[in-house]
């Protein structure tokens, strides 16, 4: 049961540990949910070409950074803002795959079979990968140089830049992290869970992602405490199923959602927040 | 707006085209003649491009005014749905209804969606992105629940909500075509839209507001409310398009009433210039952009997924020329 709530927790928990970085270096990555799909299908195609599911992933972090490098040259380099720019990468990233896909496999979209990542003592190694994360990250934002870099990145960039160091050379490093996070959070759920793709498979992942980083108050443990919140619901919405309760699925579909606004509701966005997240940085002369 | 910027959004938007015919490797000149004149040549062609048009301008309309006072919403979507699920809501409680009362109610149901999400961010801090795009999935489930559920035709097998009926559905002149009087009902909220933003003291504080909320609140504006106010207007407009398109196409509600219109409205608004008449013509554009690729997926190779791959393309270009086009701005006043 654990098990299973992780493994359905590990592709919010890593687009989230991936967007804890991000925006403790001051910026907003609205497009995870178009990076996760686009992670999704080029693992999904790579792993049926190839036949190798480890390529598949390595495909879909590929194609994480390169979206990542994508959103980078509008938001950090022309400084537009992240809201709109994610909302186009979504809908690019939308159109992109659903295209693609049709275009592959036929309007409905046969079933796609792929072949399974091979388990590590039963357990899924993307699983471990995730935890592993957890640790590392804590301590690279704590207890490192780059860490104190990052922080004031998204505290005070304009301080950051009076100390000699580069914010926008920062925050490119801290999106594309995020972003091959996200490209492998998708491609962990076609390769690693569902074993195949479906049009808009991921499905709000990215957006739960984001406001788990919310709840998680930026902190990548407790961060992957909150995806797991939502891998839980996800894994009884099928334990329900087989166990004949009489409940409206919409119900158990709507759950995590529902769950996470809630939560952003009691605790509010607090003091918590880097300063500057969501502020294009421009350099003043 | 200036020329040069109209010109340039021009471009960007054919751009964008050639490079998403380009990306799904479709022959771009001769699908470009398809893509841009596909949905005028035939009055049946120029009907799908008005009907399209419609709750795309409405719930476009609805965009411009959150993100203008300031409010960068993305639950057009989920209060489209809103829209359709209160109109429904209303025709199965009082089944005589007339169509007026039924779009009244559309408009409440917007209204309370998006000013939920505005409360959540004034009152609680929750970023209005991430508020907004819970609730459309919430609203999304909802729209499932209530079409399998409590509003489902008793008669009928498939999860959808009894047909309105011929007399409550808008004016239809041709029974041949889809054209509805929902599409004039579009372009006079546009023209009243525009007079309110522009001629009106809350249409100017609402401006104000979005422009520079510290100058506005030093003045004595209550920056909430007023923000608070675009949002229950933009939730307005955004059900009303949701309850044009019950009264006037779909005539009930099901798992897919809303074909990604509330998401579909942001770059239209944008590209638009966040105006209203600039959003009219992007309307319709895109209005005619998807009768033209449903025409080219008939005759083979274009799916009309590739709709959202050109919008999200031309709204990358057209806000970075706009951008580009400033900075020179800039450096030619310095």
């Amino acid at each position: 049961m654990i098990a299973l709530i992780l493994l359905y927790s590990t592709p919010i928990a890593l687009a989230a540990i991936g967007e804890v970085v991000n925006q403790r270096a001051g910026s907003l990555n609205i497009a995870l949910e178009g990076t996760m799909l686009g992670g999704a299908l080029t693992a999904a195609l790579v792993t049926l070409s190839t036949n190798n599911p480890w390529l598949g992933l390595l495909a879909g972090v590929t194609c994480g950074v390169l979206i990542g490098l994508l959103q980078a040259v509008f938001t950090l380099v022309l400084a537009l803002d992240q809201v709109v720019i994610g909302t186009a990468i979504n809908l690019a990233a939308l159109g992109t795959t659903s295209t693609i896909f049709r275009a592959k496999f036929g309007q409905s979209g046969q079933l796609l079979s792929l072949p399974s990542l091979p388990k590590m003592g039963g357990i899924d190694p993307i699983v471990v990968i995730m935890l592993a994360l957890i640790p590392a990250t804590l301590y690279c934002i704590w207890r490192t140089r780059w860490g104190l870099v990052l922080r004031a990145s998204g505290e005070n960039p304009e301080a950051l830049r009076a100390s000699g160091f580069h914010v926008t050379r920062t925050r490119l490093g801290a999106l594309v992290l995020g972003s091959a996070l996200a490209g492998l959070a998708g491609a962990h759920l076609s390769v690693g869970i569902a074993s195949s793709f479906a049009e808009n498979m991921v499905a709000g992942r990215g957006f739960m992602a984001l406001a788990m980083v919310t709840f998680g108050r930026w902190s990548p443990l407790y961060v992957v405490l909150a995806a797991c919140l939502i891998g839980g619901v996800e894994t009884l919405q099928y334990r329900a199923q087989t166990l004949g309760l009489n409940l409206p699925p919409q119900l158990f579909v709507s759950l995590p959602y529902v769950i996470a606004l809630l939560v952003l509701v009691l605790l509010g966005n607090g003091t918590r927040q880097p300063a500057s997240l969501g502020i294009p940085y421009r350099r003043m002369k | 707006m200036k020329f040069v910027e109209v010109l340039a959004t021009i471009l960007a938007v054919l751009l964008a085209i050639a490079l998403t015919l380009l990306l799904v490797g479709l022959p771009v000149g001769a699908s470009m003649q398809t893509l841009l004149l596909g949905g005028w040549q035939n009055k049946f062609a120029l009907s799908r491009t008005l009907v399209n048009a419609t709750p795309l301008l409405l719930a476009g309309l609805g965009v411009i005014v959150a993100w203008r006072a300031g409010m960068f919403s993305i639950g057009g979507e989920g209060q489209f749905i809103l829209g359709g699920v209160a109109g429904a809501t209303v025709f199965h409680l009082w089944p005589g209804a007339p169509v007026l009362f039924i779009l009244t109610g559309t408009m409440i149901g917007g209204a309370l969606w998006a000013v939920l999400a505005g409360w959540l961010q004034i009152r609680r801090g929750v970023q209005l992105v991430i508020s907004t795009i819970l609730l459309n999935f919430i609203a999304l489930q909802l729209l499932e629940y209530v079409s399998a559920g409590p509003l489902k035709d008793a008669k009928g097998g498939v999860p959808m909500s009894a047909r309105l009926p011929e007399t409550t559905m808008l004016l239809r002149w041709d029974r041949q075509m889809d054209l509805h009087a929902g599409v004039l009902i579009a372009a006079f909220v546009a023209i009243l839209l525009s007079l309110f933003l522009y001629r009106t003291p809350e249409g100017f504080r609402l401006r104000f507001v979005g422009q520079n909320p510290v100058a506005a609140g030093v003045n004595g504006l209550k920056v909430t409310s007023v923000q608070l106010r675009a949002m229950a207007l933009s939730g307005l407009l955004c059900g009303l398009a949701g309850g044009i398109e019950y009264t006037g196409m779909s005539g009930q509600i099901g798992g897919s009433f809303s074909q990604n219109w509330g998401f579909l409205a942001i770059p239209v608004a944008l590209i638009g210039g966040l105006h209203p008449l600039g959003v009219v013509l992007s309307a319709l554009c895109f209005g005619a952009l998807i009768a033209g690729t449903d025409q080219l997926s008939r005759t083979g190779g274009a799916q009309s997924s590739m709709v959202a791959i050109i919008q999200g393309v031309a709204m990358l270009l057209v806000i970075s020329i706009a951008e580009l086009l400033r900075r020179r701005q800039m450096r030619e006043a310095a």
